[in-house]
């Protein structure tokens, strides 16, 4: 392949940011590149491209054209590929942009918290989304949910330039705050928590949650005085085998939202005679409502750093890749702290904790785009290519990362591992119901008392749960529940009995997605909240396949028909289309994206938040 | 070989063949978009869906590897509702005036009907959906049905590029990159519904690593992409297939022996066109090849 050039030169600025992806690249990047033996030097470099785009978008604000060619030229990745990869993601600009960004959320539970009217304001005294304060510094844009629900309304800061600090969030948000971020001022420190049950009189039965507010987040030694790194010792001792068949008996689901069995993806991976393998941990939580796995991130970023190791060491992988949403930047923090700290403790690198066997991390940042939670996006977007979905058969177990055997699960699920390994299977299954089994993460947002990150054992109902979080706001009547996030059901509050678990949500035809409850009282203008999840589906539907790529288009336009009374030719009509929409989404989509972008909202139309599309 | 059950019937493929084979094997027409022969599947359009017993959702039938015993439906009101409405959302936001016969045939079979999504909506203003934002969008109030409709891209004499008619079905950027030209000048950018053909900053391709080979006009399946002479001709009403011959010869250009047709209208070459199924060159040419012609008729006309 002869690479053509555009005609345009980096700036020492862009040079400098791409050089430092080079020179940063760590061991373990470096290691895995040997690893990777027999691809081409192009092709196993390629995975830095995403690094190289954040680089350079973190150091002058946009991808310049100069840029891209200095991207191109040391990956030796085509330009016309590296633009359609800048231009997948929506935290990257290929366009000029003002330094300073705010992201403001305007999804669901910011909605309810009032984020339209800092919009209306940052629109009166900015200009519409995307326009240039009168300074030029600064501009804004609206943004999905920053999983920060608990703590809604919240809002991104991408600060561009080498002296100016990381991004970072804040929640909840004031319009004055995020006027006067955008002058220049700096990001405060949050001031308020996450996890109700670890305020005041501490929860005693908390396992997930057991080290957060009592052990520093920020050093090694804290985490293990607190009982870290016990389990990747009691798991050295066990066995590889061993590890495994307690992870299978622990009947462990997956909690990104598929509920695959973890033992089984687990044993496949081990067994397979192909190498190298790897481990990814699914860090990149975008579902709209769910903030469970930043809390974990933030609070207790060991705790992600020994589970991986622990799946390194079960299934022979030598490597793990750690996908972190790119709106995450206290986790992502967080965590490079812990890698670092681990590394030079001899807790990662080529003999952990001098037992003979290898395992490094790498850390990678999303850049702004849901569909690469999805694990094969995710995959696509590691490698350095648009975060597309593929088409499965086959599965990661067999051709995963780089089209390695590979074992990916989600922070929440490797989290629940060290507690298996500790305690044995058969005791983790104990816990929670017979179908699922262990304690259960639940974000908790909208209009209760006191939204938050909740730990329960499954089996607790869901009116237990908004109980446990001082019940609705205000006193007000609950008018209903959105269960499992955009992805998931709205459940009218006749069944808040029904106990949380996979197969109790199941019996009322939801599901339990990946632990959202979003309660919403009477006074929620809810066709808003149904337009905003189709506008969340259609925005990030990767654009590859037709169902998808059309159908969150049209079931859009038609919602927009029934909220201004333009139904054609009737309500009851429109509600008949949305469901052939439905029906072509979910039959014939590569992806789940495509495959739930229509249950909520058909859930919604059907309990008649539109007049006249009441189903039974 | 491996038994698979297509609506009812037994038929044989060879190990590693696809659904889509099974189903061709027995004689059943599949519609295809984004499938082709000669490129890797990206099973992106999904028209050739197909109900696999066992299987949660659809499955894609041209790059679903066949299994021993697969037992498939091709025509169950499941296949027939999804096939339907692939069409639909396509007819709905695409121009295909110019897609083949066999795609016309398709949609009258599933009797598509786009007025269920209302009129069109406005076209874009030139390049505007080249700088689309992802994760961004105006929604209209929904009165209109959004579409890719846009003007059409005429950069120079050799060919335009006309992405109202575009279904991104990929087989552009496949021709271009690694599947046949290796020259990678145009990839898909931008997401969902503003999705995208495009060079690096949608330049023009004359500026672009484009070595107008015009493969990707080979494979385009809905007349996206067609050679200048042909729109020229289409312009100006005078485009009539019925009065073209097609000669099939060797390009006399270079060694490696690559067959043309010549297509042929009043004495002059229309267009330049390579047989899929020819050993050497699968459908594709250089440059030479399919636009070295035009001297041939520079019949002392200064
Ligand atoms: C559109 C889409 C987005 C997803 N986002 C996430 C995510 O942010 N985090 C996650 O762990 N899984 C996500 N998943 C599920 C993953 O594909 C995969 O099932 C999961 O990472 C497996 O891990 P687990 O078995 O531990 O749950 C998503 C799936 C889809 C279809
Ligand atoms: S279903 Fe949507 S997100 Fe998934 S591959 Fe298709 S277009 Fe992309
Ligand atoms: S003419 Fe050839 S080089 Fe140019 S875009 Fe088409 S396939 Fe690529
Ligand atoms: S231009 Fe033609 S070949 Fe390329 S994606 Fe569009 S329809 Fe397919
Ligand atoms: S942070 Fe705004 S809706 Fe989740
Ligand atoms: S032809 Fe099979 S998905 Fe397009």
């Amino acid at each position: 392949m002869d690479l053509k050039l555009l005609p345009a030169e980096a700036s020492p600025e862009e040079r400098a940011a791409v050089a430092s992806v080079f020179d940063s690249s760590s061991e373990a990047s470096n290691a895995d590149r040997v690893a990777r033996e027999g691809l081409n030097e192009a092709k196993a470099r390629r995975h830095l491209l995403l690094p190289a785009l954040h680089a350079v978008q973190k150091a002058v604000g946009w991808i310049s054209q100069g840029a891209l060619n200095e991207i191109c030229c040391r990956l030796i990745v085509p330009p016309a590929e590296a633009y359609g990869v800048a231009s997948f993601y929506a935290m990257f600009s290929t366009v000029a942009r003002a330094p300073r960004v705010a992201h403001v959320c305007d999804d669901i539970a910011c909605k309810l918290a009032g984020a339209d009217a800092i919009c209306a304001t940052l629109e009166r005294t900015i200009g519409p989304p995307g326009t240039s304060s009168a300074d030029g510094q600064a501009t804004w844009l609206r943004s999905p949910c920053l999983g920060l629900c608990e703590r809604s309304p919240a809002a991104l800061f991408q600060l561009a330039g080498s002296e100016s600090a990381d991004d970072d969030t804040i929640a909840p948000a004031t319009i004055d705050e995020i006027e006067q971020i955008l002058n220049g001022a700096t990001v405060p420190a949050p001031a308020v928590g996450s996890t109700p049950q670890t305020s005041g009189t501490r929860e005693p039965e908390l396992r997930l949650l057991r080290r957060v507010g009592v052990a520093d987040p920020t050093s090694l030694s804290a985490y293990r005085a607190a009982g870290g790194y016990d389990a990747l010792a009691r798991a050295v001792q066990m066995g590889p085998a061993q590890v495994i068949a307690e992870v299978s008996a622990s009947e462990l689901q997956g909690r990104g939202g598929a509920a695959f069995p973890t033992g089984r993806k687990w044993d496949a991976v081990a067994k397979t005679a192909e190498t190298p393998r790897y481990v990814v941990c699914n860090a990149d939580e975008s579902e709209p409502g769910t903030f469970k796995d930043r809390v974990l991130m933030e609070e207790d970023p060991f705790a992600t750093v020994e589970s991986m190791t622990v799946a390194g060491f079960a299934v022979s992988a030598a490597h793990g890749y750690l996908y972190v949403r790119g709106e995450y930047p206290l986790a992502t923090a967080r965590l490079e702290g812990a890698i670092r700290q681990c590394r030079a403790d001899g807790l990662l690198g080529a003999d952990v904790m001098g037992k003979g066997f290898a395992f490094d991390i790498e850390l990678r940042r999303g850049a702004g785009a849901y569909i690469c939670g999805e694990e094969t996006a995710l995959f696509n977007s590691i490698e350095g290519f648009r975060g597309e979905p593929r088409n499965k058969p086959p599965f990661p177990v067999e051709k995963g990362l780089f089209g390695k055997p590979t074992v990916i699960n989600n922070v929440e699920t490797l989290a629940n591992v060290l507690d298996i390994v500790l305690e044995g299977g058969a005791a983790f299954a104990g816990v929670g119901t017979e179908q699922s089994t262990g304690s259960k993460l639940f974000c908790v947002s909208g209009s209760v008392e006191r939204p938050g990150l909740y730990e329960v054992a499954f089996g607790t109902t869901l009116g237990g749960l908004i109980d446990l979080a001082g019940g609705v706001r205000d006193g007000g009547g609950l008018a209903t529940v959105l269960l499992g996030g955009a992805a998931g059901t709205f459940v009218s509050p006749e069944h808040l009995d029904t106990p949380l678990t996979f197969e109790g949500t199941r019996a009322i035809g939801a599901s339990l997605g990946s632990g959202v409850v979003m309660a919403f009282d009477e006074s929620a203008d809810m066709r808003d909240i149904v337009l905003r999840i189709a506008a969340f589906f259609r925005d990030e539907s990767c654009g590859q396949c037709v169902p998808c790529r059309v159908g969150t288009v049209r079931q859009e336009e038609l919602l927009r028909r029934l909220a201004r009374d333009g139904a054609r030719p009737s309500p009851a009509a429109e509600a008949d289309l949305l469901d052939e929409l439905a029906r072509v989404m979910r039959d014939a989509s590569i992806c789940g994206l495509g495959h739930t972008a229509a249950n909520a909202v058909q859930s919604a139309v059907s309990m008649g938040v539109f007049e006249g599309t009441e189903r039974e | 070989m491996i038994d698979v059950t297509v609506d009812g019937e037994v038929v044989q493929v060879p190990e590693g063949a696809t659904l889509l084979d099974a189903c061709r094997t027995k004689g059943v027409d599949t519609p295809t978009l984004c499938y082709l022969e000669t490129l890797t599947p990206v099973n992106a359009c999904r028209v050739c869906v197909v109900e696999l017993e066992g299987s949660r959702t659809l499955v894609p039938s041209c790059s679903r590897a066949a299994q021993p015993g697969d037992v498939v439906q091709t025509d169950s009101p499941r296949v027939r509702h999804s096939r339907k409405l692939v069409l639909e959302l396509l007819a709905s936001s695409v121009d295909l005036s110019l897609a083949s016969g066999d795609v016309r045939r398709w949609v009258d079979r599933y009797e598509v009907d786009t007025a269920r999504f209302g009129p069109a909506a406005a076209p874009a203003a030139a390049d505007e959906r080249d700088g689309r934002d992802s994760g961004h969008h105006h929604a209209s109030d929904g009165a209109t049905a959004e579409t890719v409709a846009q003007p059409i891209k005429i950069h120079d004499e050799m060919y335009v590029r006309d992405y109202s008619k575009c279904i991104l079905c990929y087989k552009c950027v496949e021709a271009c990159g690694d599947d046949a030209q290796n020259t990678f000048a145009i990839a898909v950018a931008g997401r969902g519904f503003d999705a995208r053909i495009s060079t690096e900053f949608d330049r023009k391709l004359d500026q672009s690593a484009c070595v107008y080979c015009g493969n990707c006009i080979g494979v385009c399946p809905t007349g996206a992409l067609v050679f200048k002479s042909e729109h020229d001709l289409r312009e100006a009403g005078t485009w009539d297939e019925a009065k073209q011959t097609m000669t099939r010869t060797v390009c006399p250009y270079c060694g490696v022996g690559c067959n043309l047709e010549l297509h042929v209208q009043d004495n002059e070459i229309v267009k330049v066109t390579s047989p899929m199924d020819h050993s050497v060159t699968h459908g594709h040419l250089c440059i030479k090849g399919r636009f070295g012609w035009q001297f041939v008729q520079n019949r002392g006309s200064e």
